[in-house]
């Protein structure tokens, strides 16, 4: 069986240090990646949760106007005035849910807990490249949620100019009471997140190019680690411009320059800044802002592409596409930006540039959809609550990039950019398709996360909700933008003609599935932090799959492995080979010991598995220091 | 059809509902029995591959219902000539997507309960295909390219120069408002303006040192000749914001320190959409698309799309800024006081002699 070579290895006592770390040292200041990821999914979830509260209480305004809100006073204090939620606290809601769930959430949440959780154990090493730098960065994060979570409660508060904060209404604080002090906060706050990212993501792709074990040539790196390898090198790049955007802002704010602000007359006054250009924040701002979109997305996409393979029983189909169209997602990623810019005055013929290099972008992602299809096809499904959701993010991922190619298309895009129809495209793509991620991830790597099991009935159902939940929220969306309602509207009654009145009750559905979509997240709260405490003891390889990480022990060991690093021989996707006895062979299974399924080609590579063999020394030499 | 929508999410629900306790039941029944140390497979597993079909048979089916039922109220009858190119354009592309969403997300699903566990099956061992890879590259690649180009073409017809006969009006946004000025009866020329001059009176900041401004004339509405090229010069006092006629399909950023512009052809007039929608009330609107503020979703004004004539008519019967406000006489400069002068009216004058030695009114040139 597959788990008979790793024993082998187990029996070794390899001269790592074994002394036990203090409490501080274990969970809180800990350099361990597995405890680092850890941290980062806890934070995560409860920021989901913090986010998805604010989504309600801004549906509810938006769903049902005329509600009585008086209940919420006692949480929302002086936001409720007679009976109804502030405005200008609607917009910042509407703000803070935006930066929440993208960054706080979708970035530090997906990416940091899985980014740092696999990396190490899929390649096969021992921890991060530095342990220090990814302690550093998870407390830096951790200092950006306290400066971003205290905004929410400050007199003025917190940000209100929407998660994209375009200058001059973030740099004015007469414009709005939330572009005084929140605003500040939000500024410390991201500029902190950013130093986290950074640090974070030196770290993922220093890991993957220097730490993979003996054998794990990069053609052998299962996909989830090529997704968060590009995904680090996307923050890596886009990350800096996001800095530089908001040191010049917090320039403009506080030391009087005048790089967004330009002829501006506001609160009875003239002001004397000349020559600045808002539509620069907005070039800097999405420079960042589109790569952002991949990088809560490609973690997702690697993650769903281990499990469907795993949980279909058959290798992942066109393993080179599916890295070669990462890896185009990638370099688009960063030449697509202006889209997001079309109908903001900046020149044509730039929009045209950049209506033709989005579309493009639709043809890797198109392959990505093709092959996850592909690879269902005669495969031998097994359910898991991880697979549900992979094979819902498949479906919202479709879903939700088509609209791309209608908003992509700029003479399209006049009349639809800033309305919903662009709230129900994101929504759907980037937003739930990476939650969708980030839960089958949970789902999958549970067992090896907290060594137990997660109740799977309550993954099923909470599945099911989540999944009718969100095609209720979003898909009726679609219809709202069309009709033409502008987004980030506290009310629709300066639309005119009817046409608020004739989507009451569509306004009205989507709040209701919004609300029970929430309410159906308890079901995996409850489920994920009983089960960490009263789960079952997890099983070595509880989904029968052939990564490194299922070859670690069960306790998760400080050095991952307690003897020898396995070794890796072949590629992660040898699931149902043909004349092999059971179902999957693990990567460190080396050909020799499976002449009954190998190809041609495969029986010779056995003449190099002495090579890898002779690598140990090097692999080992590089951890005593 | 509150009603419809409710059965809806009751019918979700009860799925659910349904498909839980089936799960439960049978993972209780299987438990310990046939249940495999070695997968994780449990007695939900044919519970859930049901669940893919029935999602995608009820998800179409609320699919199409829903988009029947919102059909008259999606993309508002279009009332300017790029807009009924564009709308046209928007529902072809939206076939193409429609067929890919049905189509790809039919096989998801349906190849998911398909191929649903089944003891004994083994999965095919099937890697890689190129010629497949390579199909599934160039047909999206081959759609999208066709996309591209009927997109450009009229992306680059929407953007072109305003004609030289275009009406020109200058829409202003703040805090929150639209102010609309006018190029005025005599010289169909905007007068320069400039932020530093906005007082209580001149919220624009007309410059009266620009002889081009004397004719020029503010309202609170928008008013648009049919048929006619209309330029809009879209300017912003404090914040972004963005002018958005929902019907005339158009919108552009209004941004300070940066003037943006748009133009188009209205081609149906207020009364003709009254008609149209059977809505004695109609209007159009101009509305704000770009937050600004607390004021964001208020921030709108009515706008008259008129038959040629009756917008001349309109236009006559503005009166210029500076006859309205004869105090800014005082910021004419010497030389030009002689020109300025005759828009200020004399008390004892009639308004009609100081008008009829005015050049022929510019919206009436502009109508050829």
């Amino acid at each position: 069986m597959a788990t008979a070579t790793l024993h082998a290895t187990d029996t070794h006592d390899h001269e790592h240090e074994h002394h036990e770390l203090g409490f501080v040292q274990k969970y809180i200041f800990s350099e361990d990646h597995k405890t680092i990821a850890k941290q980062y999914l806890i934070s995560g979830i409860i920021w989901a949760f913090f986010g998805g509260a604010m989504s309600v209480i801004f549906r509810l305004q938006l769903g049902f106007p005329n509600m009585d809100l008086t209940w919420l006073k006692p949480v929302l204090g002086q936001w409720i005035v007679e009976g109804k939620l502030e405005k200008e606290f609607y917009l910042a809601l509407v703000t803070m849910h935006g930066t929440v769930m993208v960054f706080f959430v979708l970035t530090a949440g997906l990416s940091g807990t899985f980014s740092n959780f696999l990396i190490p154990l899929q390649i096969g090493a021992r921890d991060m490249a530095s342990g220090f730098i990814n302690m550093l960065s998870y407390w830096f994060f951790f200092l950006a949620s306290i400066i971003m979570f205290s905004s929410l409660f400050i007199e003025t508060g917190p940000a209100s100019g929407g998660w994209v904060i375009y200058p001059p209404l973030s740099a004015l604080p007469q414009a709005m009471p939330g572009s005084g002090l929140g605003m500040t906060l939000w500024l410390s706050s991201m500029a902190l997140f950013i130093v986290s990212q950074l640090m974070g993501g030196i770290n993922y792709i220093c890991t993957v190019i220097n730490l993979r074990t003996r054998g794990m040539s990069f053609t052998k790196l299962p996909l989830t680690i090529w997704a968060f390898f590009f995904t680090a090198i996307l923050g890596l790049l886009s990350f800096p411009v996001l800095l530089s955007a908001a040191l010049l802002l917090i320039f403009d704010r506080s030391f009087g320059t005048s790089f967004y602000l330009s002829e501006i007359y506001i609160g009875g006054e003239a002001l004397p800044n000349i020559g600045g250009s808002a539509i620069l924040y907005q070039h800097l701002f999405w420079f960042l802002g589109h790569p952002e979109v991949y990088i809560v997305l490609l973690p997702a996409l690697g993650i769903t592409s281990e499990i469907i393979a795993t949980n279909s029983r058959k290798p992942i189909f066109g393993y080179r596409a599916m890295i070669g169209s990462m890896m185009g997602i990638t370099c688009l990623a960063f030449i697509v930006w202006a889209h997001h810019m079309f109908v903001t005055g900046m020149n044509p013929f730039l929009g045209s540039v950049f209506m033709f290099l989005t579309l493009i972008i639709a043809v890797p992602s198109a392959v990505k959809a093709f092959n996850y299809i592909t690879t269902l096809w005669r495969g031998n499904i097994i359910f898991t609550p991880a697979m549900l959701f992979s094979i819902g993010l498949v479906s919202l991922f479709i879903s939700g990039g088509l609209t791309g190619i209608i908003l992509g298309n700029s003479a399209l895009d006049i009349n639809l950019h800033d309305t919903y129809f662009v709230v129900a495209h994101f929504h759907l793509v980037m937003g739930a398709a990476s939650f969708f991620g980030l839960m089958a991830g949970v789902y999958h790597w549970f067992p090896k996360l907290f060594g137990k099991t997660m109740n799977k009935n309550a993954g099923y159902i909470h599945f099911w909700f989540t999944f009718v939940g969100v095609y209720c929220v979003f898909f009726p969306m679609h219809y709202i933008g069309l009709a033409g309602f502008p987004r980030r509207y506290y009310s629709f009654t300066a639309l005119g003609n009817g046409r608020m009145e004739a989507f009451v009750d569509m306004n009205m559905f989507i709040s209701i599935a919004a609300i029970l979509t929430f309410l159906a997240q308890a079901i995996f709260a409850v489920n994920f932090f009983y089960s960490i405490f009263k789960g079952k003891r997890a099983p070595q390889n509880p989904w029968n799959s052939t990564t490194l990480e299922w070859t670690a022990p069960i306790e998760g060991i400080h050095g991952n492995w307690p003897g020898e690093i396995p070794a890796v021989y072949r590629w992660p996707y040898d699931y149902s080979k043909p004349g092999s006895s059971v179902d999957f062979i693990p990567q460190n299974v080396p050909y020799s010991a499976t002449p009954e399924s190998n190809f041609p080609e495969e029986n010779e590579e056995i003449a190099n598995e002495k090579e890898i063999e002779g690598l140990l020394d090097i692999q080992n030499s590089a951890y005593s220091h | 059809m509150t009603y419809l929508i409710g059965l809806l999410s009751v019918v979700f629900l009860v799925l659910a509902i349904m498909i839980v306790s089936k799960s439960m039941s049978l993972s209780k029944g299987i438990q310990g029995t046939e249940q495999d140390q070695d997968t994780p497979l449990d007695g939900a597993n044919n519970a859930n591959a049901i669940g893919m079909i029935v999602f995608l048979v009820l998800g179409s089916i609320g699919a199409a219902w829903s988009f029947l039922y919102s059909r008259p109220d999606l993309l508002p009858v279009a009332a300017s000539e790029h807009g009924l190119k564009t709308d046209q354009m928007f529902w072809v592309s939206m076939g193409v997507i429609t067929f890919a969403f049905f189509v790809t997300n039919a096989l998801l699903f349906i190849f998911s309960f398909i191929y649903r566990h089944k003891k004994g099956y083994i999965a095919t061992f099937y890697p890689v295909n190129h010629k497949l890879e390579l199909i599934w590259t160039v047909i999206p690649a081959i759609v999208m390219a066709v996309l591209v180009f009927t997109g450009w073409r009229t992306w680059r017809d929407i953007t072109s120069q305003a004609p030289d006969n275009a009406v020109v009006i200058e829409v202003t946004g703040h805090q929150f408002g639209w102010y609309v000025r006018y190029s005025g009866n005599d010289d169909n020329k905007l007068g320069n303006n400039n932020y530093k001059l906005i007082d209580a009176t001149n919220s624009v900041g007309i410059d009266f040192t620009d002889e081009k401004s004397f004719d020029d004339f503010t309202a609170n509405e928008m008013h648009l000749p049919k048929g006619v090229p209309v330029l809009l010069k879209i300017k912003a006092q404090d914040v972004l914001h963005s002018v958005y006629l929902p019907y005339q399909r158009v919108k552009m950023d209004a941004v300070p320190g940066m003037p943006t512009k748009f133009w188009f052809v209205p081609n149906k007039t207020t009364d003709e959409m009254r008609y149209i929608t059977g809505n004695p009330d109609f209007n159009y609107k101009l509305n704000c698309t770009e937050i600004c503020g607390s004021g964001h979703f208020g921030m709108a004004i009515t706008v008259f799309v008129d038959e040629p004539e009756d917008y001349a008519t309109w236009c006559k019967q503005q009166k210029p800024f500076l006859t309205q406000n004869p105090d800014f006489l005082a910021k004419v400069p010497e030389k030009l006081k002689g020109k300025a002068q005759k828009y200020i009216e004399a008390p004892a004058a009639t308004p009609d002699s100081t008008q009829a030695s005015g050049a022929t009114p510019a919206a009436a040139t502009s109508l050829r």
